[in-house]
């Protein structure tokens, strides 16, 4: 389907919707193209395309509300399945915070082009793509004998969307992905460590299509024969790679709806601090050809750029139409669109070499943070630090803390944020951190 | 289930009442020796044996050895409480074929949303190109599986309207806020799933199921001077709408009552290393993260799992017995036969502590030269099979409860948990435990919450010193997640001691 049969399509949903006792209804029709390829050792492994659609519609009648998605086009089931929804819907209980979002708010045209589609991915030969994702492999395959498997990945994607609203909203847009990454597996006397390297992007030419593989079968030699260290406080550095892992419940925690089920540590922190005053977060939608970036939210809510920490302050949280009446606050969007965290001035290497004891985190494994409470446990793999330098693997261990007072010891951010990810964030180093070992 | 001879492709389950969109039906009958249910499941995809078979042809053309085609139409229905009253509610419609083409290990995959001969031959000839000689394929004889029913439904969910749910969803909402007054929220899940599947191999294998699948899940939050606690209670099966009773409303909402509050009394423990008791049931989780993904014959096949040299070896104490079942009645990882049409099995994987046995899938179940043991699942026609577990327990020990207790002088005795993870080449594995209590002096004292325990596999199954008779199989909402394909599973272990973990 093209746009304009998508619209066509959600226009005529939406008509049918009205008609059949809806008193607001919204759309969304999307579709997405990919293509997956797996090269293990030298032969490909896999190779898939997908194509898929999806509508989706979002019913309002007499104050009672669901929403229902399809992947079945055919006009006559549609008019069918909307009936039916519609019939459900009255069912349920009415509730008044239920509606469409208020007009104003909506994206109507006029922002900056976000350079979010490369059309060149649409027509990449299939031979192109498996000599890409081969390169990879081979910057790794062959390179140590202690390698039991490399496997480098190759995938892009094409995603097209318009969304429709009876209130007056419409809009549409399309993005482009496009992905490379390397696992290694080594032998070792105990066990068999593995690690990985990505790169991606959103066009073709600006992917790094080197040092994958390479970087992969470094990182894997590096973990050969982890040892766990005492338990007790040590100051950790957690690279970028990972560092999202532990800004996550932050981001639960500022939603709209978890505020308002008391399943957050945050509530009520707007204009307070909530960390350590070196850290600013900005939601910036405009990156240009950003992971995130977007001209609306799934709403249709115009994008904004908003400052979601400020030297350790809360300023925002992330408020959609439903709970924001049910708060009484001002939406500002139910979710993220780039997550961009201030950069300092050093690397990780340079951040290790200041540090007499301590833990380079690489990678998390398992571990949760209640969200009600703040409390965290999360198992890590890295390396341990002594006198600044890297001394020998660590795995088998543990962080715990509280997220309220972890934040506060956040020491100094990395000059390194991985810029082609939708959390843009730098390595972070925290002093006194809680790690359990022997 | 015996599907009742009905025009079936629905557009809603959440319908009102059971309005209906009548396929055309392409009758192909001729010389069928297939059942009424096999050709009604062939109406409801509007598929002909004769298309099954081109497609298939077209899928082996490049000279491939073998080649599948999944048919799946999946109706979801999910019912939602917040803030006292079932206001919102969710449903899903998904339908297509996965055209799936094997060279040895090599994997060529597609799928169509569309069912139609042009679009399916399209996709055949997409996931075609994994083999790239010429190949000569001629049809097999068609024959239908015989399958049992480890879900036979009493009553379809596709039969039970949003109006019938909603006392349910509410009994628990009222019943968890009269139960206690710090109780400040209640949310209130039910989702219900409805699958048809049909499936057909280039070895002329024609199967068909209906899998029913559910889940009815609480959350109380307590609020208590200032203090804020959480806990979720959850049953999953595959049954029908007689799932729904008053009892299991009530069982569930005491449960999810009883353990928030007993989490304002609850502490973290001192991080370090110490013995570990797990409860019956729900700890079954060690079982799944410990040794049962590395158990995976993917994994071993390639030679990527810690455990890829022991099979044949003693790697537990010989009272161990660990098993992965998906014939238990009604269980939510059973299955009927796996998403490759083998049948479903109970594999015992370590058998009085001797590794007997990896879980497989087709590709590596020919790779060891052995019968498949029906572990090949996908989360949906868009997805690639691959070996996943089904139940995942281990038998009773030798054991009492309380002799384990009391043989623990300093350590801890956890029973309820959110999730766990594992590295599968070097074997640590984890698991977050959402209540539990300490064991001082051979007895439970302080209640803990909220830690990370993290151990090794191997080793952890070494270790495990102790097991009592008290298995439960646990029917919590287990989903499991592999190369980003989710799975349903459930989990089962009696009491048992581990000698050493590190608890966070």
């Amino acid at each position: 389907m093209n746009t304009k049969e998508k619209y066509d399509l959600a226009d005529m949903v939406i008509a049918h919707a009205l008609k059949s006792g809806a008193d607001q209804v919204a759309v969304t029709i999307s579709d997405n193209r990919s293509t997956e390829i797996e090269i293990r050792d030298q032969k490909i492994d896999t190779l898939k395309e997908s194509n898929r659609s999806n509508l989706s519609v979002d019913i309002y009648t007499e104050n009672k509300y669901s929403s229902h998605s399809t992947n079945r086009m055919k006009k006559e089931e549609l008019l069918k399945f909307i009936e039916e929804a519609i019939a459900a819907t009255k069912y349920l209980a009415p509730d008044e915070f239920r509606t469409l979002p208020e007009p104003e708010l909506y994206y109507s045209g006029g922002g900056p082009e976000l350079n979010t589609l490369d059309p060149e991915i649409d027509s990449l030969d299939a031979r192109k793509k498996i000599d890409m994702a081969n390169q990879s492999l081979n910057e790794a395959y062959g390179e140590d004998e202690r390698i039991i498997s490399v496997s480098s990945y190759y995938s892009d994607s094409i995603s097209n969307m318009v969304k429709v609203a009876s209130n007056g909203f419409r809009g549409d847009s399309g993005s482009t992905g496009i992905s490379l990454a390397v696992s290694v597996s080594i032998k070792s006397d105990a066990g068999r460590p593995s690690d990985y390297w990505y790169e991606n992007s959103r066009f073709i030419d600006r992917l790094k299509k080197t040092d994958i593989g390479r970087e992969a079968l470094a990182r894997a030699l590096n973990k050969m024969n982890p040892k766990k260290i005492a338990s007790g406080k040590y100051p950790v550095i957690i690279e970028n790679r990972v560092a999202g892992n532990i800004a996550g419940p932050i981001y639960n925690s500022l939603s709209g709806a978890n505020i308002h089920q008391k399943q957050s540590f945050l509530i009520g922190k707007q204009d307070k601090p909530i960390t350590s005053s070196i850290l600013t977060v900005y939601d910036d939608p405009f990156i240009p050809s950003g992971s995130g970036s977007r001209l609306f939210d799934s709403e249709g809510l115009a994008s904004v750029r908003r400052p979601v920490i400020e030297n350790g302050v809360l300023k925002n949280y992330y408020i959609d139409t439903y709970y924001g009446k049910k708060l009484g606050m001002k939406p500002t969007s139910g979710s993220s669109s780039n997550v961009v965290f201030g950069k300092g001035k050093r690397s990780p290497q340079e951040m290790i070499s200041s540090i007499s004891k301590g833990v380079y985190i690489t990678g998390f494994i398992g571990g949760n943070c209640n969200l009600s409470t703040g409390d965290f446990s999360y198992g890590i793999e890295g390396f341990y630090i002594e006198n600044g330098r890297i001394v020998h693997p660590v795995n088998e261990m543990n962080i715990t803390g509280n997220m309220n007072t972890f934040w506060f010891s956040l020491s100094e951010l990395g000059n390194d944020p991985r810029e082609n990810d939708s959390i843009m964030i730098p390595s972070l180093m925290f002093e006194n951190a809680v790690l359990s070992g022997i | 289930m015996i599907l009742r001879r009905r025009e079936f492709i629905r557009t809603s389950g959440i319908a009102a009442a059971g309005s209906l969109v009548i396929p055309p039906l392409l009758h192909s009958c001729k010389m069928s020796r297939l059942s009424d249910n096999a050709e009604s499941y062939m109406s409801h995809f509007e598929v002909t044996r004769e298309q099954l078979q081109k497609v298939i042809s077209a899928a082996m053309e490049k000279g491939a050895d073998y080649a599948d085609l999944y048919f799946e139409h999946s109706l979801n229905n999910t019912s939602a409480l917040e803030d006292g009253k079932v206001n919102s509610a969710y449903s899903n419609i998904a339908y297509g074929v996965g055209i799936r083409v094997l060279k040895g290990d090599q994997t060529g995959y597609a799928y169509s949303e569309v069912i139609s001969e042009e679009a399916m031959l399209k996709a055949a000839r997409t996931a075609a190109n994994i083999a790239d000689v010429s190949g000569k394929y001629l049809n097999a004889r068609v024959s239908e599986l015989t399958s049992p029913s480890y879900y036979a439904v009493g009553a379809s969910w596709e039969d039970y309207s949003v109006r019938d749910k909603i006392p349910f969803i509410q009994r628990m909402n009222d019943r968890v806020f009269a139960a206690d007054n710090r109780v400040a929220k209640a949310n209130v899940y039910l989702s219900d799933k409805t699958s048809y599947i049909l499936f057909f191999n280039s070895e002329g294998l024609l199967a068909w199921d209906y899998r029913p699948l559910v889940f009815l899940a609480g959350v109380c939050i307590m609020e208590d001077k200032g203090r804020i606690e959480n806990f979720f209670s959850g049953r999953s099966f595959r049954k029908g709408s007689e799932f729904l009773t008053n009892e299991l409303v009530d069982e569930m909402s005491d449960e999810v009552v009883r353990k928030t509050s007993l989490l304002f009394e609850a502490i973290r423990p001192e991080p370090g290393e110490m013995e570990v008791v797990v409860g019956a049931g729900e700890s079954g989780i060690l079982l799944h993260e410990a040794m049962g993904h590395a158990f995976e014959a993917d994994f071993n096949r390639k030679d990527l799992s810690i455990f890829s040299d022991m099979m044949g070896k003693k790697i537990a104490e010989p009272f161990v017995r660990i098993i992965d079942d998906g014939t238990i009645p009604g269980n939510r990882g059973s299955l009927n036969f796996d998403d490759e049409g083998n049948l479903s099995k109970k594999t015992v994987l370590v058998d009085e502590g001797i590794l007997t046995s990896y879980l497989h899938d087709r590709i590596s179940s020919k790779h060891y030269n052995i019968d498949p043991t029906g572990n090949g699942r996908r989360e949906s026609f868009r997805h690639i099979p691959m070996p996943r577990m089904r139940c995942t327990y281990m038998d009773n020990g030798p054991h009492k409860k309380d002799e384990i207790i009391s043989s623990v002088n300093k350590g801890i005795y956890v029973d309820s948990f959110s999730n766990g993870e594992v590295n599968i080449g070097q074997g640590d594995f984890t698991f977050f435990v959402k209540f539990g209590y300490l064991i001082e002096n051979g007895k439970l004292t302080r209640p803990v919450k909220d830690v990370n325990i993290i151990g090794n596999g191997p080793q952890a199954l070494a270790d495990i010193v102790m097991a009592a008779d008290d298995m439960i199989i646990n029917d919590g909402v287990w989903t499991c997640g592999k190369n980003g394909q989710g799975a349903p599973v459930s989990m089962g272990i009696p009491t048992v001691k581990i000698k050493k973990l590190t608890v966070g």
